[in-house]
């Protein structure tokens, strides 16, 4: 073998050819199979993609890091299903574009924080969260209610969305910047908007400003729809095993 | 003795870029240690824990780590295949083509511009930009093999080679992305969800597979049998180590979504390849550490040897300690908690940063051909630093398996004990003792900083440019 072995210590692109099948083979074992979607992916009523809002909301959440420090995937442990809500589905991240799970609890995980708190408490806690919980240690994020959210290229980030897999449609995409003015605004005209996501869909001024739509509105939306979207009470984890 | 004239002008600017930005990478740490334990700390918009986590992380990973494994392995290089780098032009691109990188990416974090993935948060045009220089960074390497001198390739290249081609690979396949528009700095991953969680991980375990440690063996491989003036311990182990490493590390990934929603069988393959690697790792250390057989009386004299020395010790407990927190029993308490944090400050300043130190002190009495200013100093050096390492490690262990214990604590009616809110309460004293031990560990590079500027601002007063540029021989 050593004798061997010095074939590859004087050949130099030998050696690089080599290492580059020899860490291939793990990677390509474990990632290809997962685009099996049929068997990643459990079958589950009520996924859809996020609205406008919602997406902008997103991309503050992203923009301000929170998933460095809350999570987005309950375990299927008794203490954390007890604590969050039942555990975390593959099918529910299946529309973020990167996935948002994080991997540190320096606060809580927020897979199911949509509906548990009012939009007032979520707009007082992140404007001075200690002013709501005292030992808190999360940054204020005041600045959000004076900023306006940012819907003037919407369009595109949901096109852009649609390319690499989510299924917005070209209307989705049309309807975008007015989708998410009326969401924030509950007097507008909703029938496109439910049309497009859903009854479920949380039509209402998020952030208390209604004179106009803030980064604050913005991610609020988001946390409210967070794990509100799939019909768990419909859902048979038995069936999915098969 | 020969008479190569060895490319050394740019392996110095990346030594000295690698303690700036060491500098600048700790301290950031530092600051947002500080923010966890006083949230008071977190100033307007830019400056928040969430904008300077990322900015502390690629700071440390990959601007202090990345210029460290420039320099190592361009001078490293050279000295083991009796060359000159190739290309002048190239290989000072790459030094500029990375600090650019940096620069980039750091203000990306600062302005909110940012993938959202843990260690690959750069946003598309920083990381099209990062290819291209590493690109370049594969062609000098591979050019330079190529004209050796030397009929076979030291151990130190192999572990370099893996490093610089498995990054690569791991930078595109995790990075692929469509931007918005070609005028903006947002982009959507072509991944999502599970798959989007999979790739991601398998990309960054091997982060530290291969940037943090197949890069950094690279390093040990040639620079502890340098020090200890003795051969690499084993060369069957040395072979054995180098391919058994590679091939497992990249398995691993999967035992940071322990629990998750990935598939159960992902997660198993990714546990039992964690708990093999314990195997090669510790064959690393044994072949390292070993290396002093018959030199052992050099760990008194030589403070130098004893960074590295120590960091072998450092890179064995925590390839112990991390196959056993891949098990899910354990990780089902671990993971989420501030253990995981413990777990990979033992691995960046124990291993990954005391290698670098003991390297870059040699390598800068061996660039300015001279000693160093005061050995004394490194000793000095060496104990704040490794108190502050124990501070930290310790204190996040305790923090870490207490924040576990109490989330799943239950009363005697069967409800929990704990609401989050108390738990993060409880962290506050060991988030005040982990800022300390990360306030010593920067001190103790402060002191590094200053002797290598005494030691260097000597040279220029008394060293001919002739007389800098001519080490020798190469260990192996």
């Amino acid at each position: 073998m050593l004798d061997k072995h010095k074939t590859v210590e004087k050949n130099s692109i030998l050696l690089l050819i080599l290492v580059i099948v020899v860490v291939s083979i793990g990677g390509l074992i474990e990632i290809v199979p997962l685009f099996r979607i049929e068997t990643t992916i459990e079958k589950v009523e009520g996924m859809r993609p996020y609205t406008p809002l919602e997406l902008v909301g997103q991309q503050i959440y992203i923009r301000e890091n929170c998933n460095s420090c809350h999570s987005q995937q309950i375990r299927p442990l008794r203490d954390e299903v007890e604590r969050y809500g039942h555990y975390s589905l593959a099918a529910e991240s299946m529309y973020d574009h990167p996935f948002l799970w994080g991997s540190k609890r320096t606060g809580p995980d927020l897979a199911r924080v949509g509906g548990k708190y009012s939009d007032e408490w979520h707009a007082a806690h992140l404007k001075k969260p200690q002013d709501v919980v005292p030992e808190s240690i999360m940054p204020p994020y005041g600045f959000m209610l004076n900023k306006g959210a940012d819907l003037r290229t919407i369009g595109k980030h949901l096109a852009a969305l649609k390319a690499v897999g989510v299924p917005y449609t070209q209307a989705h995409i049309d309807a975008a910047y007015n989708d998410a003015m009326a969401q924030a605004h509950p007097e507008s005209d909703n029938t496109g908007l439910l049309e497009r996501y859903g009854e479920k869909m949380n039509q209402r001024d998020f952030d208390g400003q209604p004179q106009f739509v803030s980064e604050m509105d913005a991610l609020i939306s988001y946390l409210q729809v967070l794990g509100t979207m799939a019909e768990l009470k419909d859902y048979k984890p038995t069936e999915e095993a098969k | 003795m020969d008479a190569v004239n060895y490319n050394d002008d740019v392996v110095k600017k990346f030594t000295i870029a690698s303690l700036f930005w060491a500098v600048a990478g700790m301290a950031a740490g530092l600051l947002i240690a500080l923010q966890l334990a006083f949230p008071e700390l977190n100033v307007g918009e830019y400056l928040t824990f969430g904008r300077l986590r990322p900015v502390h992380t690629s700071g440390v990973i990959f601007a202090f780590g990345g210029n460290v494994l420039f320099a190592t392995s361009y001078f490293v290089v050279q000295r083991t295949c009796r060359t000159r780098l190739w290309n002048d032009g190239i290989s000072n691109f790459t030094f500029w083509g990375f600090q650019v990188f940096i620069v980039m990416a750091a203000l990306g974090y600062l302005l909110g511009i940012t993938q959202g993935k843990e260690y690959a948060e750069p946003e598309w045009y920083a990381d099209l930009w990062l290819t291209v220089v590493w690109v370049a960074y594969l062609l000098v390497f591979m050019m330079t093999l190529a004209k050796r001198k030397e009929p076979h390739i030291y151990v130190a290249n192999w572990f370099f080679l893996a490093f610089i081609v498995t990054v690569a690979v791991l930078h595109l396949v995790n990075n692929l992305s469509l931007p918005v528009s070609l005028m903006g700095a947002k982009s959507y991953s072509a991944w999502s969800g599970v798959q989007s969680a999979l790739i991601q991980w398998w990309y960054g375990h091997n982060a530290v597979g291969f940037f943090l440690t197949a890069g950094f063996l690279g390093i040990m491989y040639y620079f502890v049998p340098k020090r200890a003036e003795r051969p690499v311990y084993s060369y069957r182990l040395s072979i054995l180590h180098f391919w058994s490493l590679i091939f497992i590390y990249i398995w691993a990934g999967p035992h940071h979504l322990h629990y998750t929603a990935l598939p159960d069988w992902a997660q198993t393959l990714g546990m039992t390849f964690s708990i093999m690697l314990w195997m090669p790792s510790w064959g690393g250390m044994i072949n390292g550490m070993m290396t002093l057989s018959g030199a052992w009386h050099k760990l008194r004299e030589d403070p130098i040897l004893k960074f590295m020395i120590i960091s072998l010790a450092f890179y064995g407990m925590s390839t112990f300690e991390g196959p056993l927190m891949s098990i899910k029993a354990v990780n089902s308490l671990s993971h989420y908690t501030d253990w995981t944090i413990g777990h990979v400050h033992s691995g960046a300043l124990g291993w990954v940063a005391f290698i670098s130190f003991g390297a870059i002190y040699h390598l800068i009495t061996v660039l300015w051909n001279r000693p160093l200013y005061s050995m004394r100093l490194v000793n000095t050096h060496l104990w704040v630093a490794t108190i502050g390492i124990v501070l930290y490690i310790t204190s996040m262990w305790v923090a870490g398996i207490m924040q576990g214990l109490m989330w799943r604590s239950y009363d005697a009616q069967g409800f929990l004990d704990y609401s989050f809110v108390e738990t993060v309460a409880a962290m506050h004293p060991y988030y005040v003792i982990r800022a300390l031990g990360g306030g010593l560990y920067l001190i103790g590079l402060f002191i590094m900083i200053y002797n290598c500027w005494k030691t260097i601002a000597g040279c220029k007063k008394q060293c001919s440019s002739v007389a800098c540029g001519a080490e020798v021989s190469h260990a192996g």
